[in-house]
């Protein structure tokens, strides 16, 4: 074998050994017993999640901002580090392209599992007001994902050729990669079409993923509420979208590097990469959260105050101080060292990440409703606190397990390394003309 | 660069390529601007009937928009939605409460969770035991939807399910509601409720012998809808008839006035009117949380030379209740 057909038969994608065929049937039962939960909550309503009329967004909407937020790594590693030209990008931009698009897909469908007619659905298209947020949301969201799914199509169609070929004895996998490649020769006008194209799409997913960012803080910021009434939320989104993309991330490649061992690919060198990436989003992100929680501490008002306390030292501190120790400044101060950066460690610190920033989400969404302006009165005891009831734990995990669950698909059938674009930087092509971009 | 000048000017894949996305792309907006009209329900059949306003005039309205073409004099109830979409131009309804009479006797609350067939935990009109501070004497302090001129909920709704009419008043609609609770999320007032559940009116409102159940959010008892959100509406059903809002009428102490802006006028339960704008003056009316920008309709007088204790209203104070069972 030469060393060419050596890589193609190291990178394509191999069937699930017992692990993963355990690990995509438990995947399968978390999201039907989340379908369970969420056809008993269309039946009785939405009165078995925890949420009354103070407390109106709960989970559902926290879990939906940290699915699009994780979404942003897939035009950071894909267009943002391309600016920089740099190759050792390269064996990751792949899976973060793919974390990104199971992401938004999954954001797209959580924010309809806590509508309270998700019947009218058709209403938001048929009777759109753009001056709602939530119009721009959906507009936003829906481009993000017809971008998304370009920028991991357009690099992919090489692949596909090269595996159409691999595979040529199975019928089945071969057809579908010979469909999917769109006829991919590797010819010279091909390869020019293909280069534009994704200098295209990597310009414009750039900006998309930044709107996307801020019209999911206004959706936060265009309300009076304390908490939430913030001109800092824009680039305080965008700024903790970068820290939980780049955790999760680093965890799905630690995860798929070790199963299919790819260490010769995925070197400690690009751990300490991501590291410093991590280490440099966190840091940005420190930055914010001083502005967002420190700063109004110094003439906070009344309600403002109260809110503060309330995370400060009151009711929400344990969660408060766990997602930003946690969170921020332990990650922060292991990963300015270079042992920390070194795969295992690194990889815990992704996963406390990934881990505080769901509840960090929380944090954002439901504090804030338990401060309205005029007093909560004249409603049940129950309704001054929240917190998710088992039908919301459900439906909330089988949307994880559902995002887990296209990038394991994904991954089983697409390579997880660029083929093409890694023989070429290894310089073992077999002699063909390539204008890899 | 040497390739690009390999790439062929004329290339009709191409051209076939963007042709159809542009022939795909406009039969698309086509079909979303069909959708668009098809949901405008213009009811009009053509054919007038003869109707008798409730100041005496006769004219001449399409059979459409009349719920029940039959009868010769439109039910005071049944609007059309188009028409509840609309309202009653040339007024801007307001509402005055003198926080000074006050004494939570919650008559008014009572009054309106019946009337509109509330059946939820949380009511509509909620009378609040307000103290801004410990050096400022407490106070009773009943509150209504504001129905604002720059209302935070109307434009943050994505469906337009909720609206501002010609008159004054923000209502919901709860046909096209998809129950997203922006609305709820942007009111600083906290007056929106949400149906958590299947409201059950059903019995309440069979039982009631004035009721007759319509799609049209103008009218009071109109079915609320699991998943969608309400709130106080200014009664434009009774307003229709002529009459106050259920909650002017069952205060006995005369705490809220209501009436027509442009009228200059307000009235309160006992059928006294006064001049709104020199009610404001002599009783320094204010607005509530005015630096917000949302302009309510709703002017409260201050709680000044009370003649009783707020103490006795303490009776009927229930922190953990406002729609009783």
């Amino acid at each position: 074998m030469t060393k060419y057909e050596e890589l193609v038969a190291e990178l394509a994608p191999r069937k699930f050994n017992k692990m993963g065929v355990i690990w995509t049937i438990g995947l399968v039962v978390v999201v039907l017993i989340g379908i369970a939960a969420y056809i008993d909550q269309i039946i009785k309503g939405q009165i078995v999640t925890d949420m009354r009329d103070y407390v109106l967004w709960g989970v559902y909407i926290s879990n939906f901002v940290f699915f699009v937020a994780i979404s942003f790594v897939g035009s950071l590693t894909a267009a943002i580090l391309r600016l920089t030209n740099k190759t050792w990008r390269t064996p990751l931009v792949r899976i973060a392209e793919i974390i990104a698009l199971a992401a938004i897909i999954m954001a797209g469908i959580t924010i309809v599992l806590d509508m309270g007619r998700p019947d009218r659905l058709l209403n938001l298209f048929i009777h759109a007001r753009l001056q709602s947020p939530i119009t721009w949301d959906v507009i936003i969201i829906s481009t993000y994902i017809a971008i998304s799914a370009l920028i991991l199509y357009f690099p992919l169609l090489p692949d596909l050729a090269i595996l159409k070929d691999y595979f040529k004895d199975n019928a089945f996998l071969s057809k579908w990669y010979r469909i999917l490649s769109l006829k991919w020769e590797g010819s010279t006008l091909q390869w020019a079409i293909q280069k534009k194209s994704i200098k295209v799409v990597a310009l414009l997913i750039i900006p998309v993923a930044l709107i996307l960012q801020t019209v999911d803080a206004w959706l936060f910021s265009t309300t009076f509420r304390i908490g939430w009434d913030s001109t800092n939320l824009g680039p305080y989104f965008i700024a903790g979208a970068m820290v939980v993309g780049v955790g999760s991330l680093i965890s799905v490649m630690f995860v798929l590097r070790k199963s299919y061992k790819l260490e010769k690919y995925i070197t400690e060198l690009h751990f300490d990469k991501m590291g410093q990436l991590l280490v440099f989003a966190c840091l940005i992100y420190l930055y914010f959260n001083i502005n967002e929680y420190l700063l109004p501490a110094f003439t906070a008002p009344k309600a403002e105050e109260a809110h503060l306390q309330e995370l400060f030292t009151g009711h929400y501190a344990p969660m408060f101080w766990f997602v930003t120790i946690g969170g921020l400044i332990i990650p922060i101060l292991v990963l300015i060292f270079p042992k920390g950066r070194k795969p295992f460690p690194l990889f815990i610190i992704a996963i406390l990440v990934v881990v505080t920033s769901w509840w960090k989400r929380y944090l954002i969404v439901v504090p804030a409703l338990l401060h309205p302006f005029v007093p909560i009165q004249g409603v049940p005891e129950s309704w001054h606190s929240y917190f998710p009831s088992l039908h919301e734990w459900a439906i909330v995990s089988g949307t994880l397990a559902a995002a887990l669950l296209i990038i394991t698909i994904l991954i089983r059938y697409l390579p997880i390394i660029p083929i093409h674009r890694t023989a070429k930087e290894m310089g073992i092509l077999p002699n063909e003309k390539s204008e890899e971009s | 660069m040497k390739e690009d000048k390999e790439i062929p000017k004329e290339n009709s894949g191409r051209r076939k390529f963007l042709k159809l996305g542009f022939l795909a792309g406009g039969a698309a907006a086509m079909t979303g601007i069909g959708l668009n009209a098809l949901a405008d329900d213009d009811t009009t059949t053509g054919e007038k009937v003869k109707v008798l306003t409730s100041d005496g005039k006769t004219v001449l309205v399409d059979s459409g928009n009349i719920e029940n073409p039959n009868c010769a004099i439109a039910p005071a109830h049944s609007v059309s939605r188009a028409e509840a979409r609309e309202g009653m131009p040339g007024k801007k309804f307001v509402m005055v409460v003198d926080l000074a009479k006050c004494r939570n006797a919650l008559k008014c609350q009572d009054a309106c969770n019946k009337h509109h067939y509330v059946t939820g935990k949380n009511a509509w009109l909620k009378v609040y035991k307000m103290q801004e501070s410990q050096e400022t004497a407490p106070y009773w302090m009943p509150m209504t939807c504001q129905h604002c001129d720059q209302p935070a909920c109307v434009t943050v709704c994505p469906v337009d399910a909720t609206f501002k009419r010609r008159d004054g008043i923000v209502l919901i609609d709860n046909e096209q509601c998809i129950g997203c609770r922006f609305c709820m999320a942007a009111c600083p007032y906290s007056v929106r409720v949400f149906n958590w559940s299947d409201p059950n009116q059903g019995a309440a409102m069979s039982a009631d012998a004035d009721h007759a159940p319509e799609n049209s959010p103008e009218h009071a008892g109109h079915k609320s809808i699991k998943g969608t959100v309400d709130k106080c509406d200014f009664c434009p059903h009774m307003i229709r008839q002529g009459e106050l809002p259920h909650c002017v009428t069952s205060c006995p102490n005369d705490v809220f006035l209501f009436g027509d802006a442009y009228e200059d006028t307000v009235t309160n339960g006992s059928g006294q009117s006064v001049r709104l704008s020199q009610l404001l003056e002599d009783k320094s009316g204010y607005r509530y949380m005015e630096g917000l920008g949302t302009e309510p309709s709703v002017y409260y007088l201050p709680p000044v030379d009370r003649t009783d204790n707020f103490e006795d209203g303490l009776e009927d104070y229930n922190e953990f209740q406002s729609v009783k069972p």
